[in-house]
């Protein structure tokens, strides 16, 4: 029993980690041995990714951190600690989003920002894929917010702070978890982004790292540069991977109870 | 009270304003659309209901509704059995179990688009380390690339529902002589019910959306028998410049994953009868 386990665990864990392993290794690999060349012709290919296009990857993942977090909070702390008018339906109706997966609606997402003067923008791209981190990150605020105990906040009532004092001096530490699981969310997923920005950006120039990437496999019409594209993949996956390891326990948590409570 | 109201509803406003703007409005938008003939340059012209008739004759839509829905069944049949298998394999605490998880689970910190490019390399007869020997199968890679990089994911999932079942229950069970498989049929599935229900209801709306994985490794080919109902789409929208078209597939997709939901919901609702 016990080592049939680790047999088929060890065996496996190989099997997953394999994939990931040979594209570090490929991505070194050279006529002569190793070395760098696979990440040079990246940079250089006629169709390959540009600096501007990594530029252009990090003002979308910083915007979309950026605004999932002060969206997220003020409606956490609203969802959580106040009664208003339409809570709920506002509510439910950012929980409905998980429902329309976004393929289906990028098409009049697009006509829209066209007629917002947001087409082949990166503001606009941010904008899109904010709203679509909203049902998970509201709801892991507002949860936040509502496991702060009441006490806390009502001393810093009677102390004479606003409600807004309040959130920033007395509120926002305590719900620091919560903020550091739904920005590392933001940042994966509008880092990997490809659907969204293929539809979104039309000139090369505003490509974000992905698409560029990408582009270097579909612009091709004879032979694929394969060692190429793997550098391509380790390039984008790294900050993935760092990421993930410095933060692997709060992930891996707000992921199954993000999933599960809904 | 009053004012805590409105400085409730303040704080929501961000929030009510995108969800309105860029959720609401292209929901309603996509519908309008459907019934207009409605060319990516130029002025939109009311046509109803000649984008949906046209769904019929539409040979390549039809050949892809049933691709697609081909490979939604073979990945849940496939991504469920495994994924329920590495949640079985470490759903106790023992040594070794956390460095397990940890590398069924990795794969998902990989984006899909970059993982699609890996697998591309990966199964390639150029630099690939497993020679596949010519053309290869194109469902299938598409189907190893999916397996690889959602089962930690869903045994993530699977893994919570398990560990709620008590001890006791299956302690009793035990006590009554129940074989392993009894265990696993009359228990563990049962309680189960509700976390397999969400499993499959992702898995199922994933599949039917599926898009980046067939538009980097196969282009939708050999000769379009990869090609997935959001390809079809997107050449819809953007290569025949035809957006009223494309809005009409996806109100009609949006309708049936709506049907997988409310399905989902119903499943969810029966466990406490």
């Amino acid at each position: 029993m016990r080592t049939s386990y680790y047999f088929t665990g060890t065996a496996l864990a190989i099997l997953f980690l394999f994939p990931l392993v040979w594209s570090g290794w490929a991505s070194v690999r050279t006529d002569t041995g190793f070395g760098l060349e696979n990440y040079a012709r990246l940079f250089s290919s006629a169709n390959g990714i540009r600096p501007v296009h990594v530029l252009n990857s990090v003002i979308v993942s910083a915007l979309t951190v950026a605004g999932t977090l002060v969206v997220s909070t003020f409606a956490g702390y609203a969802f959580g600690r106040f009664r208003f008018p339409g809570r709920n339906l506002l509510f439910l109706l950012t929980l409905a989003i998980l429902m329309v997966p976004y393929a289906t609606i990028l098409i009049a997402l697009y006509v829209l920002l066209g007629w917002l003067g947001l087409e082949d923008s990166l503001i606009g791209l941010s904008l899109v894929l904010i709203v679509f981190q909203l049902p998970f990150s509201v709801f892991m605020m507002r949860n936040s917010f509502e496991a702060v105990p009441i006490e806390l906040e009502e001393s810093a009532r009677v102390d004479g702070c606003s409600s807004f004092g309040t959130l920033v001096r007395i509120m926002l530490p305590a719900v620091r978890p919560g903020l550091v699981t739904v920005g590392l969310f933001a940042f994966l997923s509008s880092w990997s982004e490809f659907f969204a920005p293929l539809i979104l950006l039309n000139s090369t120039s505003k490509f974000t790292a992905i698409v560029a990437v990408v582009n270097m496999r579909t612009a091709s019409h004879g032979s694929i540069d394969y060692a190429a594209l793997e550098a391509g993949v380790v390039f984008m996956a790294v900050p993935c991977l760092v990421l993930f390891a410095f933060m692997q326990r709060s992930y891996v948590r707000g992921f199954t109870s993000g999933a599960l409570k809904g | 009270m009053r004012r805590r109201a409105v400085s409730g509803a303040l704080y929501a406003t961000p929030a009510a304003l995108l969800v309105g703007l860029f959720f609401v409005v292209p929901l309603l938008l996509v519908a309008w659309m459907s019934l207009h003939r409605w060319p990516l340059l130029g002025k939109p012209r009311f046509n109803a209901p000649a984008n949906y008739t046209a769904i019929g004759d539409n040979a390549l839509l039809r050949d892809a509704a049933w691709f697609t829905v081909q490979y939604t069944v073979l990945i849940t049949v496939l991504l469920l059995a495994i994924a329920f298998g590495l949640a079985l394999l470490v759903q106790n605490r023992r040594p070794g179990v956390g460095f397990f998880r940890t590398a069924f689970f990795l794969p998902m910190a990989v984006g899909f688009a970059s993982a699609s490019l890996l697998f591309l390399g990966l199964l390639s007869d150029e630099i690939g380390p497993v020679p596949s020997g010519g053309d290869s199968p194109a469902l299938g890679s598409a189907v190893l690339l999916v397996l690889w990089r959602f089962a930690g994911f869903n045994m993530l999932i699977l893994l919570t529902g398990l560990q709620a079942i008590p001890l006791d229950v299956y302690e009793a069970a035990r006590i009554d002589g129940a074989t392993r498989w009894q265990l696993f049929g009359r228990i563990t599935v049962p309680l189960m019910r509700p976390t397999i229900a969400l499993v499959l209801t992702m898995m199922i709306t994933g599949s039917l959306l599926a898009f980046d994985q067939f538009w980097i490794l196969t282009r939708g080919g050999p000769d379009n028998s990869t090609t997935s109902l959001v390809m079809v789409i997107y050449r819809e929208a953007f290569v025949r410049l035809d957006l009223g078209s494309a809005a009409g597939i996806s109100v009609v997709l949006l309708v049936l994953l709506a049907v997988v939901s409310s399905v989902q919901l119903a499943v969810l609702r029966r466990r406490s009868a």
